[in-house]
């Protein structure tokens, strides 16, 4: 049985958070293990796993971290976005390798919480957060495209 | 053509705010260089042999004369003079310094160009047929859809750390001009009575591994198109191996899953996304094609036929076999207005390096665009130029201009109008010199008069297996290996990249520089020999087969 109290990351550990809801303060498991175990409330997602596994016990996830061991592996986005789309509303944290530049595109893949493995600099993400007035994309931010304003009544 | 709204200048503005900001940063060392180069890549910054190469997006090919104006100061401002144009209806600059970077952007969205997504493991600048809304044989005008997919893929969140690079390009007649089933997804737009709907394929690819895409879906309604996209990009970046850069394009993805497969799983987050509704609104790709209606084209009260207007204009001229009537015969192609044709501009001189162009001659290109072409103008992906719509009476002045700028070549399709990668004389990657090669090449069969007489004969010149000069797709490909530290090339026959779509073979072992020009000579000698009537060398190849070429080479 692999010990699974200390994966995760604490709230401590969380740089910048979009969220009102006090933090999950215990530790997250395996997806394998969320889907096995009936109580768990906290998971956490990394790049090689089915996010999709977890559609069953949203209801009952307040946490789930995606994992980035490499900024350039881009499978976290994918995750983010599937569980947003599903209706999920607790805590996406991204954990790992995030940096400055993946900010906002993180955002926009419905992550609302960041725990960066070495701390960002405030004003440098600030001003990543809102890089983009504008997007031409629809994501799980929701937020109105270009091509809806340019044809809105 | 597009022009951009107070919306996409806002997008290319920040997008360059963004860039000098992150080179602030990598130099104030908050950046290590592992992390400054993906964002470097995806605003076209690549580093070569000798400095770092810019690469700039030309979407779909398709630009105006301030446009090329703008690419040709930026060539005297901040690089030799010159600039290259890629296969993928791109252009190159070879020697820029990074600190120089952000301006050369500013200056380029000071036009409405940018250098977003031209390098780096992200949705690369969408191509598309390069005679797109002047051909005679046009289906449907694909560049309205080209553009919609540009907008889609830029800066998209999901997709910016893909597995690898991914390609894209859109046609919308039955001939392929755009080597469509050699990208990773290619698209034809297609009309299915009365409707319009998009054909897709999916995993094709030049490189190591050549894939020609299979056919994924039939007919994708209009109002579906980019969910479709995104489906077909979803389950890449989810399923594309990692674990392996050489395996990564979604060719192998496709391949090791099986076309099948792949389709299954695209349908199925197909039919999920369409329940989460990613679609832009149709009315957008309406207001994007008001951008791509006709110009003004005059046309005369007696509609003469096609061919026998440019007979006539040609008789008038010095006949089929001036100077001139061989370019018309060879650079000019058949339009979809009556006296109109689309006249390709070659960046082929004879003994001259393929696809480059002086700052100059782009100043020239862009001043006859003015005059001739509605301010309209073309880079096609075999690394020429083209002015789409020039009205036929006015090629005699044309071609005069063209021909005193050096850029008159007739050789359009013919043995001199090679494709080559920039090859060990840039690039980092490569093992041996394409240029080099395409310049003796052309010279020789330039300077014996054999060009013409082989007529329709595509050579594609590559300097490693990464098959930047498509010699996978070449009637004759060459790729140049290293072998025990020296120069070697490999002859390979029977390669297409357009509708009748084929890879090329290898004829044997491979040869040094002076073997491989004189075995391109050896197997032109072999078509001229057994052609048949109205052959191109590439189906007497089709047809013979590959033991003749041998024999002639190695027996």
């Amino acid at each position: 049985m692999v010990d699974t109290s200390n994966l995760g990351t604490s709230p401590d550990e969380v740089q910048f958070r979009f969220r009102d809801d006090e933090p999950v303060d215990h530790g997250t498991v395996t997806v394998d293990a969320c889907c096995d175990q009936t109580n768990a409330a906290a998971v956490r997602i990394e790049p090689g796993d089915d996010a999709r596994l977890l559609l069953p016990f949203l209801d009952r996830l307040a946490l789930v971290e995606v994992n980035f061991p490499s900024f350039g592996d881009g499978r976290g986005y994918s995750a983010a976005r599937i569980l947003r789309e599903a209706g999920y509303t607790g805590e996406l944290r991204a954990v790992g390798q995030v940096l400055i530049d993946q900010l906002s595109h993180m955002r926009r893949c419905g992550f609302d919480s960041f725990a960066p493995d070495k701390r960002l600099d405030e004003d440098d993400a600030a001003r990543a957060f809102a890089t983009w007035d504008n997007v031409y994309q629809r994501a799980a931010d929701r937020r109105a495209t270009i091509a809806d304003k340019r044809h809105e009544a | 053509m597009y022009r951009y709204d107070s919306y996409d200048q806002a997008m290319v503005d920040a997008r360059v705010e963004e860039f000098r900001d992150q080179a602030r940063r990598r130099l104030e060392g908050k950046l290590t260089e592992d992390q400054f180069k993906p964002l470097r890549l995806m605003n076209g910054l690549y580093l070569q042999l000798h400095a770092y190469m810019l690469r700039v997006a030309i979407p779909y090919g398709t630009l105006n004369a301030r446009q090329m104006e703008a690419l040709a100061d930026i060539a005297e401002k901040y690089d030799r003079g010159y600039g290259h144009f890629t296969t993928r209806q791109n252009i190159q600059y070879n020697w820029i310094k990074l600190e120089d970077a952000a301006d050369i952007l500013a200056d380029l969205a000071k036009v409405e160009m940018h250098a977003i997504q031209t390098s780096g493991n992200c949705i690369r600048n969408i191509s598309a047929d390069h005679f797109a809304g002047a051909a005679a044989d046009e289906v449907v005008d694909p560049r309205p859809y080209a553009e919609l997919m540009r907008q889609w893929s830029s800066f998209h969140p999901e997709f910016t750390y893909l597995p690898r690079k991914f390609k894209i390009a859109v046609i919308g007649s039955e001939t392929d001009r755009a080597a469509m089933r050699l990208h990773d997804i290619g698209i034809r737009i297609v009309k299915r009575d009365g409707e319009i709907g998009a054909q897709f394929y999916a995993g094709g690819g030049m490189g190591r591994t050549p894939m020609i895409a299979p056919l994924i879906r039939d007919f994708v309604p209009l109002d579906q198109l980019i969910t479709y996209a995104e489906a077909c990009l979803r389950v890449y970046n989810r399923y594309g191996r990692r674990d392996n850069k050489y395996k990564a394009r979604i060719k192998i993805l496709v391949h090791e899953l099986g076309a099948a497969e792949y389709t299954r799983q695209v349908e199925e987050e197909f039919a999920h996304m369409l329940s989460v509704g990613v679609e832009p609104p149709l009315e957008e790709l309406a207001r994007i094609a008001t951008h791509f209606a006709d110009p003004p084209f005059v046309s005369s009260k007696v509609e003469t036929p096609f061919e026998q207007r440019l007979s006539t204009m040609l008789e008038a001229n010095g006949g089929q076999g001036s100077a001139f009537g061989r370019w018309v015969r060879r650079n000019t192609h058949a339009h979809k207005a009556p006296g109109y044709v689309s006249a390709v501009i070659s960046l082929k001189p004879a003994g001259g390096i393929p696809g480059d162009a002086t700052a100059d001659q782009m100043r020239v290109v862009a001043k006859l665009a003015r005059d001739y072409s509605f301010d309209e103008l073309r880079v096609m992906h075999t690394q020429n130029l083209l002015l789409p719509h020039v009205a036929i009476a006015d090629l005699p002045t044309l071609w005069q201009a063209l021909d005193a700028a050096g850029l008159g070549s007739p050789n359009m399709d013919t043995i001199e109008d090679i494709i080559a990668c920039p090859g060990l004389d840039y690039c980092s990657l490569a093992n041996a010199r394409s240029i080099p090669l395409a310049q003796r090449i052309s010279e020789r069969f330039a300077a014996s008069g054999r060009t013409e007489v082989v007529g329709e004969l595509k050579l594609k010149i590559s300097g490693c297996i990464n098959a930047c000069g498509h010699h996978h797709a070449g009637h004759i490909g060459i790729l140049g290996v290293d072998k025990k530290g020296k120069e070697n090339f490999q002859l390979s026959l029977g390669g297409s990249e357009a509708e009748d779509v084929s890879l090329a073979k290898i004829t044997g072992p491979g040869f040094d520089e002076d073997g491989v020009v004189a075995a391109v000579e050896k197997v032109t000698d072999v078509y001229l020999a057994t052609r048949a009537e109205g052959e191109r060398f590439l189906d007497t190849y089709r047809r013979i087969g590959m033991e003749p070429f041998k024999e002639a080479l190695y027996g």
